[in-house]
């Protein structure tokens, strides 16, 4: 039997404000233990929970981002479950009235473009965290109260790899829109994902497998898949599904049994009487719209059509904001746009990845790169030589000019000096000299290197070549 | 409208109550005698009337986001009935 797959995932998001979504604890990552923590995030009776507007914002703008359409009129829930990373024993959420609804992701797949729905986003408070020990746990509050939007899909995947092109996407937008980090190693980017199969062509859905556990986005695919073989294996094998959350093990590479879902968990969801009705206004909804930048699918395309990059290009330089800014910025200052791509996409990015730094831990500017460009292109340095001075402004930044005179870098483009340079190394390899006249072309790349060596790297490798030749004719 | 025994036993687990059988019994009959009272409140036209979901007229209260730590930090664990490393510490509880 052939089977189709629907995936739907969700997505928590912790937002970037400066203090908690319901009091005024710093909201910050990797404090001390409880050092956040006051007497309304412990759940203390008597305290009352006041919404910070800027995580209104930040749900909104990223809601925004993603295609969703903003609520006139929103209220926040209670959402009760016994758990000690929780203190009131209830989470403040959203039930039936969310910020926003419908929205819409869009992905490239085979190279056809696929919209997968969101169903609705909601805003809500993050839970302490817990670490076990062997005789106990401990809890550490900090993260209570952190503002979170939750990003529901609607079951529009179709595929594992449909799945993982959704969350880059949707990691990408958020990142452009600033509202938060999107790390998946820090938490603040964190994913569930649904999967059940049915017959092709029935209109039901199966059986529904909840999975936890999904640490990268690799995971998620991973995870995906196994749990697509597994439940096609035992359906076709006339079994039957329960519903169950089933957790992923990076190592074996497998999905196991965390509990099956016989009772549906009853959170008594009611409205939070602490926390009024919120109404937002068209104005307010357009004031938030004109924050968000460009988006990088519009910058992909501007890429393509009005600076003639590769489509390759454009996904690269897009994909985060600091870098398509880098870009532009380069650009702006006079590069040309290939180039700047192939500085971008090549040399810093490998150094990076080296030193696993992030753009704007790097010093080099774009107007640095921008000149440096113009310097290879006038032919003052040449594009080995432009390597060293790459090396030196992503370390140190300032004017490549200045560095590369300070250093005496300056190509050697003058044909009387390089052309008694070149008869020298011609006399020292009458050798390699003889090879090339019998036929032997590849003693020709050996005399440039020779060249290069007594110029330090500084000599115009072209004019080296065209020498060259003409010394080798008349001998 | 009645709740039968099942759901009372229900809305006892869902506090974390632990009831005895007689205790099922009698809250089972109070509870229906309170539900029954306040069921008058149905004989009410409401066709007019929006669903609402808070008592009161009161709405958009915002606060500035403006962090503040706070003062009286070493409190925090004096209710707390077992603490360790600047945490709480609860019985070992693996989901």
């Amino acid at each position: 039997m052939k089977f189709e797959t629907v995936i739907g995932l969700e997505v928590h998001v912790e937002l970037k404000t400066q203090s908690k979504i319901f009091s005024s604890s710093p909201n910050a990552f990797g404090d001390g233990p409880n050092e956040n923590v006051n007497p309304k995030d412990l759940g203390y009776p008597g305290t009352l929970p006041v919404l910070n507007e800027e995580a209104v914002n930040y749900g909104m703008k990223a809601a925004l981002a993603l295609n969703c359409e903003i609520s006139p009129y929103t209220v926040f829930d209670r959402k009760h479950y016994y758990y000690p990373d929780n203190p009131a024993a209830y989470q403040i959420s959203q039930d039936e009235f969310p910020i926003a609804r419908n929205g819409w992701i869009e992905i490239e797949i085979d190279g056809e473009k696929k919209k997968i729905g969101i169903e609705r986003i909601h805003l809500e408070e993050d839970a302490g965290k817990l670490i076990h020990t062997d005789d106990g746990s401990l809890v550490d509050y900090n993260r209570q109260g952190t503002p979170l939007i939750e990003i529901v899909s609607r079951p529009d995947i179709r595929s594992p790899e449909e799945a993982y092109l959704y969350l880059t996407k949707l990691k990408s937008i958020i990142q452009y829109t600033g509202v938060s980090d999107v790390k998946m190693e820090e938490g603040s980017l964190r994913c569930d994902a649904n999967i059940s199969l049915r017959p092709v062509g029935q209109e039901e859905f199966g059986t529904k497998i909840e999975l936890k556990n999904l640490n990268s986005f690799n995971f998620v695919r991973e995870a995906l898949e196994y749990e697509e073989k597994r439940q096609a294996k035992i359906l076709s094998e006339g079994g039957s599904l329960e519903p169950e959350t089933r957790r992923y093990d990076e190592k074996a590479k497998k999905t196991f049994l965390m509990r099956v879902k016989n009772v549906e968990e009853d959170y008594r969801f009611l409205p939070d009487p602490d926390i009024v009705p919120l109404t937002i206004s068209e104005e307010w909804v357009e004031r938030i719209r004109q924050e968000i930048p460009e988006l990088p699918d519009a910058r992909r395309k501007r890429y393509v059509e009005e600076l003639g990059l590769p489509e390759y290009d454009a996904g690269v330089l897009t994909s985060t904001i600091e870098m398509a800014e880098f870009f532009e910025e380069t650009v702006k200052h006079g590069a040309d746009p290939k180039q700047a791509s192939n500085w971008i996409m090549g040399e810093m990015s490998a150094y990076m990845n080296k030193h696993q730094k992030e753009l704007p831990e790097l010093a080099i500017t774009p107007e640095g790169l921008a000149k440096m460009i113009g310097l290879i292109k006038n032919g003052t340095i040449s594009s080995k030589i432009a390597k060293k001075v790459f090396a030196h402004l992503v370390e140190n930044g300032g004017d490549p000019e200045e560095y590369v005179k300070r250093e005496g870098l300056v190509q050697i483009s003058d044909e009387g000096e390089l052309r008694n340079i070149v008869n020298q190394v011609l006399d020292e390899n009458e050798k390699s000299v003889q090879d090339y006249k019998d036929g032997k072309k590849k003693a020709l790349g050996f005399l440039v290197g020779q060249v290069m060596k007594a110029t330090k790297g500084q000599a115009n490798p072209q004019m080296v070549n065209k020498l060259l030749q003409e010394e080798i004719e008349k001998r | 409208m009645e709740l039968t025994k099942e759901e009372i036993q229900k809305v006892a687990e869902n506090a974390r109550l632990h009831l005895t059988d007689e205790e099922v019994e009698k809250y089972t009959k109070t509870t229906n005698e309170m539900i029954n009272h306040v069921q008058k409140l149905l004989e009410l036209n409401t066709d007019d009337v929006e669903p609402t979901t808070h008592g009161n007229t009161v709405k958009d209260v915002l606060r500035n986001d403006i962090p503040k730590r706070w003062e009286d930090r070493d409190q925090i664990f004096k209710n707390a009935p077992d603490h360790e490393d600047n945490q709480f510490k609860v019985p070992a509880l693996i989901d």
